[in-house]
């Protein structure tokens, strides 16, 4: 008998997506025409800021094969504003799909546009004529606190939210500090990862059953069922997600939700025909989601005299566009990983939220953990660089130690399992630290300004949504979960489907690598079912593909439903072949997958099984009929709801962790800091499939990477996107992307069943790598890098004194007793 | 704008099969290989020529189909991603990018294979310079390009036997 024994979770199976994508046969959302399918284009808003004076829909719809216009006012008149994360006065904004009295962003639709084409609906959609009184807009998330101009009149204020996490003796500490280091501001900058797919949405709101189907690619379709339905007014069962292949979403596609609405709402005026809406990629740089920006002020450490963090304090603000929508969950989720890597045990952190009239923020892979991590290595390189110890070194003497795991954070976080130093000592030695460290010394002598930096970073996964009651205690959320229904077809195959809906990740191969093992079975003889739907009822509330979690919540459903289907196939083969429980074996045999018993040596293959439970049951006893082969698994993550007062629990389960090291010279002439060495280490815990995970570094670095030195959605002062395009924006390409050395070890998580911890968005290290690597360049040259995104241009101004001059930002208070 | 357009009639050849076909002026070649002819692995990602999903072969030469109109597309042969595999067995390309885990989500993989194709069917030794810059105008988001370049080193090597 094959399939003997072998383990498939580990291996580098290759992976079963690849067929259909190499042949161009992947089936993307834009790919599905459905009969009688008409088209929608947006109206949008060319302000920032606006008042609504008048919409006139009539000349667009005097266009032959134009159908049917929407407005906001006409949807407001037949919906309920979207659910609010927010408590009050966030929780008063009233966010629907389609502008209704006012714009708060450039690139806001304010009217949809139904035709026969695509073109057509361009056609009308450049005919809607729409007049606006412009008010003053707000681009700074800071200016907005002043609530000089409020975006949302119901709420009265743009501050969304506002908590102060507090944790150890933090006043004691600083009494004792032997120094204390200040740092003015900082500033995290906003991008998006921008997947090469934008948002497509077909959307039918049938009349024959009153049910809406939406055949799209979001990334996170339970979630954006809670929201729909109690937007639309309709019971949640009425509505079906069905998602394909898709082609990335990192986060952004979380929040397609208003656009699913507006496709149902159209579908229902235009007499339930399905409504086709592709997302250009101007649209998706103006108005679907960035990634959160936050700025980081009054920052104080103390340390003691080996240069040992003791305590930090900082306000931080943080900027969520124009409509907080996912948010304020950002201003939770960042303290998954509050003091980062590090040892320190006071800290404050007054965290408030911002509306500006700029694009909502939605979450980006790194999702308000990166802004902190950021924030904390920047923070220790300064601290490093004021007192005089070496990067490499200050890490060593802050970094969590080994043995310390599992660790608890100031604020009830369990890391499950790491090793920062072995990671560190992994990198020096595939870049070559002591070599660069020599030729840096010599190009310096030249005047050559070359950095080499150090970015240690945390990639928390699989949440406890409980943290939604730090911010909101109203919320109704906590815990996790995720589903997966494993069984054999009436033919006998093993199918499987989950709940989440991947982007590339690889979840039918890995998913097929657990239950293959489960079965003692080839990957090759499970079949997983491609995307979501929510017809296969193995959703929770939880289910979709965002949050590094796959590995943890996906798999452990599959498993769990995979070892239910076993324990039925025993019960029910123990009964055909007249054996123990405990003499039946799994394998492969001569007629497929079978189960044989050890005594008496009769086996019968899953086509068998299959047959008996399916088509063949009169042949079954009853205390049999409860064996169905079709096997649904819910896995719960074993969390508490977190004490909502003191902002203390346990927010994640898994903790992967990664260390890069850049070598980056800025040059002399251009000013264009270029990479000349690059190493990444990952962690993540046991690896289930080597290349994916290798893969899933790579893409993570290459984001990160576009994101420290080329991609920055920039705004000018009355609100307009000026990086509107992929031209514009500039997404890293073949041309910008150096080599990366990769390197990898294991801590095996005590969380997960397999070990495993979730991973895929990198918690951003390249952007805390190339900051460190660049202040070392222009440490200097009394430079301070304080924004986490860097060009030519901010180059050249913090060179001219313009911008970031240490001096000026930074203060070192050193008092007796300080060795550093 | 006009109440009808006038459509103009083209004749060319996709992947080795003739097609006469009538089509309005502004419809894009991408447009017309998507929604008309349904080869659907030709993909769009941006609207200023800059990702490069909408590559395909044109005369022998990568171009991106996006950027160019229906009807100047007229007496011309394409291959898109589908004339890839003969006879079901996958094209040299195909196989280099599946065996390097080239692709995640798989959105930018035809354009790629098909500026791969111009690169390793001229050059089997490329250069990683060469490399770059054939798929300089060919954006992925998922795989940091790494396995990119692997694959393409693999595509090379296997075109020699080919
Ligand atoms: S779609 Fe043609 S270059 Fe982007
Ligand atoms: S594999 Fe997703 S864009 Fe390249």
């Amino acid at each position: 008998m094959s399939g003997n024994g072998q383990k498939w979770v580990g291996k580098a199976v290759p992976r079963k997506e690849e067929e259909r994508l190499l042949r161009g046969l992947g089936k993307f959302a834009d790919d599905i025409k459905l009969h009688e399918t008409l088209y929608l284009r947006f109206v949008r808003s060319p302000y920032a800021h606006a008042k609504i004076a008048n919409i006139s829909t009539a000349e667009a719809e005097k266009i032959p094969g134009v159908v049917c216009t929407l407005t906001g006012a006409e949807i407001a008149s037949q919906t309920q504003p979207f659910i609010e994360i927010a408590p009050d006065a966030g929780g008063k904004i009233r966010d629907y799909p389609l502008a209704v009295s006012k714009v708060r962003y450039q690139g806001e639709p304010v009217a949809a546009v139904v035709a026969m084409s695509a073109a057509i609906a361009d056609d009308g959609a450049e005919a809607v004529q729409v007049d606006y009184e412009a008010l003053d807009p707000v681009v700074d998330a800071e200016q907005a606190l002043t609530d000089a101009s409020i975006l949302h009149e119901d709420a009265g204020t743009n501050k969304v939210w506002n908590g102060v996490f507090e944790y150890g003796d933090v006043e004691k500490a600083f009494r004792e500090a032997a120094s204390v280091v200040e740092i003015d501001r900082m500033h995290f900058h906003r991008f998006s990862s921008t997947p090469l797919e934008n948002n497509v949405v077909i959307g039918q709101w049938d009349p024959k059953d009153e049910r809406i189907y939406y055949w799209c690619n979001n990334s996170f379709p339970s979630f954006a069922i809670q929201f729909l339905a109690a937007h639309l007014n309709v019971h949640i069962d009425r509505i079906r997600v069905q998602t394909f292949d898709i082609g990335g979403s990192f986060g952004i596609k979380i929040t397609s939700y208003p656009q699913m609405a507006v496709c149902a709402l159209a579908s229902k005026k235009a007499g339930g025909r399905p409504i086709k809406w592709v997302e250009t990629r101007s649209e998706h740089m103006t108005s679907s989601a960035h990634g959160n920006e936050r700025t980081f002020r009054d920052t104080r450490v103390a340390l003691d005299e080996n240069g040992v963090i003791t305590a930090l304090t900082s306000r931080h603000i943080d900027d969520c566009g124009a409509y907080p929508r996912y948010e304020p969950l950002g201003c939770v989720i960042w303290s998954q990983v509050f003091p980062g890597v590090y040892r320190f045990k006071n800290a404050r952190i007054d965290f408030s939220q911002a509306v500006t009239n700029k694009c909502p923020v939605g979450p980006n892979r790194g999702y308000s953990r990166m802004q902190h991590l950021w924030f904390l290595e920047r923070v220790v390189d300064i601290c490093a660089h004021e007192l005089g110890i070496p990067a490499d070194e200050m890490r060593l003497r802050n970094y969590i130690r080994p043995q310390e795991f599992p660790y608890t954070t100031p604020n009830g976080c369990v890391y499950d399992s790491g090793n920062y130093p072995k990671m560190l000592d992994l990198a020096k030695g595939l870049i070559g630290w002591d070599a660069w460290k020599k030729k840096q010394a010599e190009a310096r002598k030249q005047g050559r300004m070359v950095g080499i930096g150090i970015g240690t970073t945390l990639d928390s996964g699989t949440n406890n949504f409980g943290q939604s009651q730090i911010v909101n205690p109203g919320a109704p959320f906590s815990g996790n979960s995720q589903g997966a229904n494993c069984k054999l077809d009436i033919y006998g195959e093993v199918v499987v489907a989950v709940g989440s809906c991947p982007q590339g990740q690889g979840h039918e191969t890995t998913a097929a690598q657990v239950v293959a093992d489960v079965l003692n079975i080839t990957p090759d003889l499970v079949t997983v079912r491609t995307g979501f739907d929510t017809e296969r009822n193995v959703h929770t509330g939880f289910s979709g593909t965002y949050a590094s979690q796959f590995a943890v919540s996906g798999l452990s459903a599959v498993h769990g439903a995979a070892q239910k289907l076993k324990a039925e196939m025993i019960r029910l083969g123990a009964h055909v072949l007249e054996s123990k429980p405990e003499d039946l074996d799994f394998g492969i045999g001569g007629q497929g997958p079978e189960i044989r018993s050890k005594s008496n040596g009769k086996s019968i293959n899953y086509w068998g099984l299959a047959n008996i439970v399916n088509v063949n049951s009169a042949v079954l006893p009853p205390e049999l009929y409860e064996v169905t082969l079709n096997c649904r698994y819910i896995w719960r993550a074993p969390f508490k709801v977190p004490d909502i007062k003191k902002k203390y629990g346990n927010l994640t389960m898994t903790y992967a962790s990664q260390l890069h090291i850049a070598v980056v010279e800025v040059d002399r002439d251009t000013l264009i800091p270029k990479i000349l060495d690059y190493v990444a280490i990952d962690d993540c815990g046991t690896v289930i499939n080597p290349p994916i995970v290798e893969g899933q570094v790579y893409g993570a670095t290459a984001h990160g990477i576009g994101a420290a030195l080329l991609e920055n959605c920039v705004y000018d002062e009355v609100g307009n996107m000026l990086t509107s395009t992929f031209s514009d924006y500039i997404p890293i390409t073949a041309m910008n992307m150096p080599n990366v050395k990769y390197g990898h070890i294991e801590t095996p998580s005590p969380h997960s069943y397999s070990g495993a911890k979730g991973m895929g968005e990198g918690g951003a290290a390249p952007i805390h790598t190339i900051s460190a690597a660049l202040q070392d360049a222009l440490f200097d040259k009394g430079v301070f890098i304080q924004d986490s995104f860097n060009n030519a241009d901010s180059l050249f101004r913090a060179l001219h004194g313009e911008i970031g001059q240490t001096a000026k930002l930074v203060k070192v208070e050193r008092r007796v007793g300080s060795k550093a | 704008m006009p109440e009808t357009i006038d459509k103009v009639a083209i004749q060319l050849k996709v992947n080795g099969k003739l097609y006469s076909l009538a089509v309005e002026p502004r419809t894009l070649l991408v447009e017309l290989l998507r929604e008309e002819l349904n080869l659907t692995g030709t993909h769009v990602g941006c609207d200023t020529t800059y990702c490069g999903a909408c590559t395909v072969l044109l005369n022998g030469a990568s171009v991106k189909s996006c950027t160019m109109f229906a009807v100047q597309a007229d007496g011309a042969e394409i291959l898109t991603v589908e004339g890839l595999a003969k006879d079901g067995k996958l094209h040299p390309i195909q196989k280099a990018f599946g065996d390097s885990y080239g692709l995640q989500c798989g959105y930018c993989t035809p354009g790629l294979m098909l500026s791969t194709f111009q690169l390793v069917t001229k050059n089997h030794e490329p250069s990683e310079n060469e490399i770059r810059k054939a798929i300089a105008g060919n954006t992925c988001r998922c795989t940091g390009y790494q396995n990119i370049f692997k694959a393409i080193r693999l595509a090379a090597q296997n075109m020699k036997g080919a």
